[in-house]
């Protein structure tokens, strides 16, 4: 087969101007469609971008890590957090006990969690889910989240709140593709920020609904920063990652109780070391009526439940 | 070995060439996906800069509509395989042919696949995670690990099966069976493993009871099985209409009888699921009841259902009368089935899985503008990508570009003494 040589100057030249209409609109129309990139705020550098996983940092790697998330933390926030890498404690597994019988469902728990875990506050993410039940059952499913009434406890009701329960067999570990989540020696699941994808499937295999997702860029207010931070915890998230309670890392590992334990007033909550046979949660676990909830899905919680009578 | 590479690169350049060519209702159809598929760039664009909150997902209804279309685009992709065995099982010659048609649909269908859990990821710039080897790939303990692999394998094996034949036919050579059949054979086992895997995605939550149910995979692939073949009806009179390529009736027959029996073994195991969730009645039949009856004044579900059903029992109907014998009411059944199945497997198994949330809040999930646009735009890049294979596919199936009528201007010794049958 022999190509057409053009016959005239007129038709190549008509070709030509039909060709460059075809080409140049096609460019617009990409250049269109790509135009809501202009908007993009955060690109990672390449540095984050090649960044390894969390068990794989060297400790120099993870010193120059902290450092640049204090610069950008100080860059957006105008102040400059301390940050660290809080290593589980020697000996110690933490376990939760919460005290049905006290709790009134006032919900200062869940506003604590938020100040200390610097969780986005537009949209708001919660990790703690007070559940209002009616007196006799334990099917969630007739529990009320949204209860706002003039002043709790309200009658013929009891509160159950729920965060991450901590598994001893955490599905959501398992779920994950790239190894992004998984439970240190102390107990607690954590998330490295910097390496989950965000693909959801440890929040759809969660039978607590303990994992939150950050469906836009978190946004909190200036003064409101905790700066207290730690790498595995508090520090801000970026837009598209998941998020979950993990015991306030950042105080439990240095000594201290989680937030929603302290701010707790009817002293419902309780924390502490399951290895240690004189902590307060080891005699409450020996002679208290415990339960966890949905033993039958096998996940074996760290975080108990239990009854003063 | 580098005038080999020359050649194949050859061939290929004039694969891509193909693309261009074509009347103006090809052109037509291409304009249509191209501006679709601009679209929903355009939206994905959004998506990316703004993140998922543009979409109608939340922390409750965690996946959505990228994820439904996902599961059901696995099946199609697999449904490949209910042309592989009949011909390479079973010796049937009116399917022989056809093969290929069927192979390239997976391929267009796996990547529809890839694009639906790119759009679906948080951080799409962590890709890499996932890569074995490069990134940290939790297998085989997670099933999604699994999930990539399949699907990644799944492609590549059809890829080369598609690839190898079509190439050997462009250079007038016999296929050395020892280099494809075994990679048919593989890719029939693979084919089932793609959806079972995706299934077990699903069906591994211990917290999802309305997942945790074995019958789930049967049904899967029960599904897929009808859907599959019946695009691929559809498919292939679309091929007969706008080419001259040759494709008998009784071919179209072979898989109507396909398409009707895994009809009936999946609405069978649709009435087992059904049976054990209502009439057990425990706690765990929320979600069914979500679906198909609304539960405490939500029901965004209920009319979607219902409409797969009647679309489903009606395409079952159609299919066992004779009356499909006929291609006409064919064609019919097999759009129902198609939307059918669409509805039941995407809306209808994805997203009651989450309604009610673990702990009991009931929060309805509606998909927003911007991410039906991603959908339609993924949909129109995957029949772009099967349009153009085919533009690829059926011309040299047909000789009609062939090593014999290359133009190469550059190099024109290569193509004397180059007859039919190869060197």
């Amino acid at each position: 087969m022999q190509r057409q040589p053009y016959a005239t100057g007129e038709m190549s030249r008509r070709s030509f101007l039909r060709n460059t209409a075809i080409v140049s609109s096609a460019v617009a129309a990409m250049a269109a469609a790509l135009a809501p990139l202009r908007e993009l705020d955060e690109f990672p550098s390449l540095e984050e971008f090649l960044q390894k996983h969390y068990k794989e940092l060297t400790p120099e790697e993870m010193d120059r890590i902290l450092k640049r998330i204090a610069d950008e933390v100080e860059k957006e926030y105008g102040r400059r957090p301390e940050i660290k890498d809080y290593k589980p404690l020697n000996g110690v597994q933490f376990v939760y006990c919460l005290n049905l019988t006290r709790c009134v469902g006032c919900r200062k728990c869940v506003h604590a969690c938020v100040a200390e875990n610097n969780q986005s506050r537009s949209p708001e993410i919660q990790y703690i889910r007070v559940l209002e039940m009616p007196n006799g059952t334990f099917d969630v499913e007739q529990s009320e989240h949204t209860y706002q009434p003039p002043a709790v406890p309200r009658e013929q009701r009891y509160y159950m709140p729920v965060q991450c329960h901590q598994c001893r067999k955490p599905p959501c570990v398992k779920a994950c593709p790239v190894e992004a989540t998984w439970q240190e020696e102390d107990g607690i699941t954590v998330v490295d920020y910097d390496w989950c994808i965000g693909c959801r499937y440890c929040e759809a295999a969660c039978p607590y609904w303990a994992r939150r997702f950050n469906w836009a860029k978190p946004r909190i207010p200036k003064d409101k920063l905790n700066l207290n931070m730690s790498y595995l915890g508090n520090r801000p998230r970026k837009k598209g990652v998941m998020e979950k309670c993990h015991f306030c890392i950042q105080r439990t590992r240095a000594g201290r109780y989680p937030a929603c334990l302290e701010v707790c007033p009817t002293g419902s909550r309780k924390f502490g070391n399951i290895l240690d046979p004189e902590s307060e949660v080891s005699y409450i676990l020996r002679n208290r009526r415990v339960f966890v909830l949905k033993e039958e899905v096998g996940t074996m919680p760290r975080f108990y439940y239990y009854f003063d009578v | 070995m580098r005038r080999a590479v020359y050649n194949y690169l050859y061939f290929l350049w004039r694969c891509v060439r193909l693309i261009f060519e074509g009347d103006w209702r090809y052109y037509t159809w291409i304009g249509v996906l191209l501006v679709f598929m601009l679209l929903g760039l355009n939206a994905y664009m959004k998506q990316f800069v703004h993140g998922l909150a543009t979409t109608g997902m939340s922390d409750q209804v965690s996946w959505g509509v990228y994820i439904a279309n996902f599961t059901f685009l696995v099946g199609v992709a697999a449904a490949a395989v209910m042309l592989v065995i009949p011909v390479y099982v079973y010796g049937n010659r009116d399917l022989h042919d056809l093969v290929i048609f069927g192979e390239l649909l997976a391929v267009a269908a796996i990547l529809m696949c890839l694009a639906f859990v790119v759009v679906d990821l948080g951080r799409p710039d962590r890709f890499w995670h996932l890569l074995p080897g490069i990134g940290r790939f939790h297998w085989p303990i997670s099933m999604l690990s699994w999930d990539v692999i399949v699907l990644n394998g799944y492609l590549l094996l059809n890829l080369h099966i598609c690839g190898y034949l079509l190439y050997c036919r462009y250079v007038n050579k016999h296929p050395a069976k020892w280099f494809y059949i075994p990679f048919v054979f593989i890719a029939m086992v693979w084919a089932i493993s793609i959806h079972t895997v995706t299934a077990f995605l699903y069906v591994g939550l211990g917290g999802r009871p309305f997942w945790n149910s074995a019958i789930v995979g049967p049904r899967f692939i029960a599904s897929a099985f009808t859907s599959g073949p019946a695009l691929i009806i559809l498919a292939l009179q679309v091929i007969r209409k706008v080419t001259d390529y040759q494709i008998t009736n009784r071919a179209l027959l072979t898989l109507r009888s396909i398409v009707q029996v895994s009809m009936l073994i999946n609405l069978f195991l649709f009435v087992n699921e059904l049976f054990k969730e209502f009439y057990t009645d425990s706690l765990h039949v929320a979600s069914a009841r979500y679906l198909f009856l609304g539960l405490h004044g939500h029901s965004a579900l209920v009319p979607w259902i219902w409409t797969a059903l009647a679309l489903n029992l009606a395409a079952t109907i159609l299919l066992v009368l004779p009356l499909s014998q006929s291609l006409r009411y064919l064609n019919v059944a097999c759009v129902l089935a198609f939307v059918g199945i669409w509805i039941e497997k995407g809306m209808g198994l994805v997203i009651p899985g989450f309604i009610p949330t673990p702990l009991g809040e009931l929060v309805e999930y509606q998909p927003t503008l911007n991410e039906t646009l991603i959908c339609l735009g993924i949909w129109a890049f995957g029949f772009w990508a099967y349009t153009i294979f085919l533009r690829m596919a059926v011309p040299i199936l047909q000789g009609r570009v062939n090593r014999n009528n290359e133009d190469r201007p550059w190099s024109p010794e290569e193509v004397q003494g180059v007859g039919p049958g190869g060197r």
